[in-house]
């Protein structure tokens, strides 16, 4: 039955150009102005922000909110949110501190039982929204408030443990592999397995799928259910990977500090970097963008010793400007509330 | 042509609603160029063309949504300046929306009325005032009896969401000069269609003129007095109705004749591919029905007969409650799509963007999501198979768009059908379940439909199609099943099945059985 695979059009050079600047995307190429129009503003404020040791400190300070907008990206391709992943990282930051002592200065404990907490805890709210039929957001925010507390009630409201005398937990916080920082090799190994899945299997295709049109999802034989818990699942322990770094960084297990005002750094990074909040559409290298796009502004607005309050307004501005431009974009008519 | 004639011995204008050179850039397309048209008062005027002929482009500059980039429109000779729908509103002009605007969770007389409620003191909804006003409006314009100004907005059918938009239509502080429709009964049933074309009449002897958009030429003919056909953006012909035919239209619509259309063979084998046995859900009743093998099989009825739900149970989304169905002599376990597809089923739904199709992704992405399990290796897509795959599919079915990375939303109405189809086709489904194919889909598609929906047959695929055009039905099947209210009423050879047979067999609940629906136009060419 095969008929003839002619191409309707000959691969040409021009054309492969134009595929380049494509698969970069428009957004992406906004994205890289914005972030170099950042780059040159501070830099020519301040030469040391380019220095190679300011760029470190830039990208350590970014990965664990890195590392949560990439799974932020997922959950919200499959058209949900997750406002709970700050405060599971705190929970896990915690757990893995206190195991860790309990279990006589065992870091794989640690890390294993705060992996395992966190992975449980995205589990659960997979299960509320699709067998609870409760809105993504309102459970996420549930949990957001819930996960904090139990953080606090387990920890007593304060850091416990100390790490810093372990191997493991130091080549977390300051270890190098070939000159690069242990934590953003992680960074790197998480956004590019996820990338890899997004972009090059089935998995990822109906994670697409899922987020554009759910009805057309299911009719394609798509098991919505498998893929959305497992999607929050994902968020869980990824969120509780960071949490593992963040008590590597600040040698203790944090219940709060550290982790709140993740979930809004994670959701700004993933609508700046190009995912649509309806879902379907999205992607980790737009992500990643945002992710240095923050990144360097708030290390730019701290360098210039401007009042960190004003860096809330900047993000909740930019996620507000983020939203509104795509919106714009899709043309959709202003009358009544978002679709 | 290119730029507005004002010609300054301005002739007499005619009466009515008149485009004169009226053009519509977006960008770089022109969607519109130089169309003369009037719309006379008292006369329906039909309004025909493929898709992206520039219908609805027309139909917005008449209703105020767009400015025309050349020419004016003016009524009853005098120009009209329309910077929004609310103008054009104003000036007696209204629009009957394809889908109707329906505030669901409010009654009938505060939809009608929405925006502008009668009031007491303090912004109180006067309720006496409100009743005293519907009930006059629904008993001056006839519709007392049809339609109860209580029920909620999402309670009603969809005629009754129709009669709504057409009570706002006819109500407000303009007496209205001029009503556009805008295919207005692609989801009427056959009673319904009938009781909007007597209040057409009613509006035409009351000298409104009517501008009646629509893709079926039976209803056109019943209509219409002056037949307008637009191809490409600029106009093709006017005609008056009783002048002119079928093939005529279809001929300035495309340039083909009617009768080439359909396909017929008889590749109908003796093997039976599905066999439902007593198949019960929440939405159908005790249905048997065989499909074989290289049979194509119409499923006929009024719209809510419960093809549609059948057509979701034997795809597995709706869960069974008695009966039997099996594929290729194996007991399907049903419940869930995925099963339903591995089994062998494949379903194009009824509404292909809602149901079918992922709207900001590629023709690539859409035509393999089904056969992503083929196309992987280790759980990952083998892009290279996966482009030829859809490429391959896209040239067979002939899929119009720049290339397989287009994305679809950005296709026609049949474009998108074909691959939504390129999908079922490229997954090779024994059964393959096709509702209303060609809805919303241009004639040039449609006959391409057709010859997949032939080829299809032709290879050994079974094909049950759900369509409520009773000449695609007749032009189509082998076999016809006719449903209603959930139930089987009969079941018709391709040479008992005629309209009215069908027609008889879906109203058999109803005592009444004229078949009145088809004394006037002449659909020679699409029976059998």
């Amino acid at each position: 039955m095969t008929t003839s695979t002619a191409p309707t059009t000959a691969p040409q050079r021009p054309a492969r150009a134009r595929a380049l600047l494509g698969s970069v995307g428009g957004q992406n190429l906004s994205l890289i102005g914005a972030l170099a129009a950042v780059v040159v503003l501070f830099g020519s404020l301040d030469p040391n922000f380019l220095g190679w040791d300011n760029i470190q400190v830039i990208a350590e300070a970014a990965t664990i909110a890195g590392l949560l907008a990439v799974v932020q990206t997922v959950v919200i391709i499959c058209g949900g949110l997750d406002i709970s992943v700050g405060s599971q990282a705190g929970l896990a930051s915690v757990v893995s501190a206190m195991v860790f002592t309990a279990a006589g200065s065992s870091a794989p404990a640690g890390i294993g039982s705060a992996l395992a907490v966190g992975t449980a805890v995205g589990l659960f709210n997979g299960v509320v929204i699709i067998y609870g039929r409760v809105n993504p957001t309102i459970a996420t925010l549930a949990g957001l408030a819930a996960y904090k507390g139990v953080a606090q009630l387990v920890s007593d409201g304060r850091a416990q443990g100390y790490v810093l005398g372990d191997p493991i937990f130091l080549f977390l916080s300051r270890g190098k592999i070939a000159g690069l920082p242990t934590m953003i090799w992680i960074l790197i190994l998480v956004a590019a397995a996820v990338h890899v899945l997004l972009t090059y299997t089935d998995i990822g295709r109906n994670i697409y799928a899922i987020g554009g049109n759910d009805t057309a999802a299911r009719l394609a034989g798509i098991n919505l259910n498998k893929y959305l818990i497992s999607a929050y699942a994902l968020s869980g322990a990824v969120a509780a990977l960071a949490g593992v770094l963040l008590t590597a960084r600040t040698g203790s297990g944090q219940p709060v500090s550290g982790s709140e005002g993740l979930e809004l750094q994670s959701i700004t990074a993933a609508a700046l970097g190009g995912c649509a909040l309806k879902g379907g559409k999205g992607g980790i290298g737009g992500t990643l963008l945002a992710v240095a796009l923050l990144g360097a502004l708030q290390n730019g607005l701290t360098v210039q010793g401007i009042n960190s309050f004003w860096q809330n307004v900047a993000q909740g501005t930019l996620l507000v400007a983020a939203v509104v431009i795509q919106q714009r974009r899709n043309r959709e008519r202003a009358v009544g509330l978002p679709a | 042509m290119t730029t507005p004639s004002r010609s300054p011995a301005a002739p007499a204008h005619p009466p009515g609603l008149t485009a004169e050179n009226v053009g519509k850039r977006f960008g770089a397309v022109q969607a519109l160029r130089g169309v003369d048209l009037n719309f006379p008062p008292g006369q329906v005027t039909a309004l025909m063309g493929e898709n992206g002929a520039g219908k609805s482009t027309l139909l917005r500059i008449l209703t105020g949504d767009h400015r025309p980039s050349e020419g004016r429109v003016l009524l009853d000779g005098e120009v009209l300046d329309l910077n929004s729908p609310i103008d054009a509103r104003h000036a007696g002009i209204r629009i009957i929306p394809q889908e109707p605007e329906i505030i669901p969770h409010v009654s009938v007389a505060e939809n009608v009325y929405a925006g502008a409620l009668p009031r007491r003191a303090g912004r109180r909804l006067d309720r006496a005032e409100l009743r005293r006003r519907i009930t006059a409006d629904l008993d001056r314009l006839g519709f007392a009896k049809v339609l109860d100004p209580d029920l909620l907005g999402s309670e009603l059918t969809a005629a009754q969401r129709q009669l709504v938009e057409i009570l706002r239509a006819l109500t407000g502080d303009t007496p209205a000069r001029v009503i556009a429709f805008d295919e207005p009964t692609s989801s009427l049933s056959e009673h319904e269609v009938e009781a909007l074309f007597a209040l057409i009449e009613r509006l035409r002897s009351q000298g409104i003129a009517v501008v009646y958009v629509s893709h079926r030429m039976k209803e056109i003919f019943r209509l219409a007095d002056r037949i307008a056909v637009l191809r490409d953006g600029t106009l093709a012909g006017v005609a008056d109705a009783a002048e002119t035919d079928e093939n005529d239209l279809v001929r300035l619509m495309v340039g083909r004749d009617l009768a080439d259309l359909f396909v017929r063979q008889n590749v109908a084998t003796e093997r039976v591919v599905l066999q439902v046995d007593g198949l019960g859900t929440d939405d159908v009743h005790d249905v048997s029905l065989t499909v074989h093998a290289g049979e194509v099989v119409a499923l006929a009825g009024l719209i809510g007969a419960g093809r549609s739900e059948l057509a979701l149970a034997l795809a597995g989304d709706a869960p069974v409650r008695t009966g039997t169905v099996a594929l290729s002599g194996r007991r399907l376990r049903l419940g869930s799509p995925r099963r339903a597809i591995r089994a062998g089923i494949g379903l194009a739904p009824e509404e292909r963007k809602a149901q079918a199709l992922f709207l900001h992704r590629t023709i690539r992405d859409n035509t393999s999501l089904v056969s992503l399990e083929r196309l992987r290796r280790r759980r990952f897509v083998r892009l290279r198979a996966e482009k030829d795959l859809a490429q391959r599919y896209a040239d067979r079915l002939r899929v119009r768009a720049p290339s397989i990375e287009t994305e679809v939303r950005t296709l026609s109405g049949g474009n998108q059908q074909k691959v939504v189809l390129a999908r079922w086709l490229a997954r090779r489904p024994d059964l393959l379940i096709l509702d209303e194919p060609t809805r919303g889909v241009d004639i040039g598609a449609k006959a391409e439909i057709y010859q997949i929906i032939a080829d299809l047959a032709r290879d050994g695929v079974a094909v049950l199609v759900i369509s409520s055009e009773l000449p695609e039905v007749l032009g189509l099947a082998d076999r016809v099943v006719v449903m209603q209210n959930g139930r089987v009423t009969g079941e018709l050879s391709r040479s008992e099945a005629s309209e009215e047979a069908v027609l008889a067999l879906a109203m058999a609940d109803d005592l009444t059985t004229d078949s009145r629906t088809d004394h006037h136009a002449s659909t020679g060419a699409q029976k059998p």
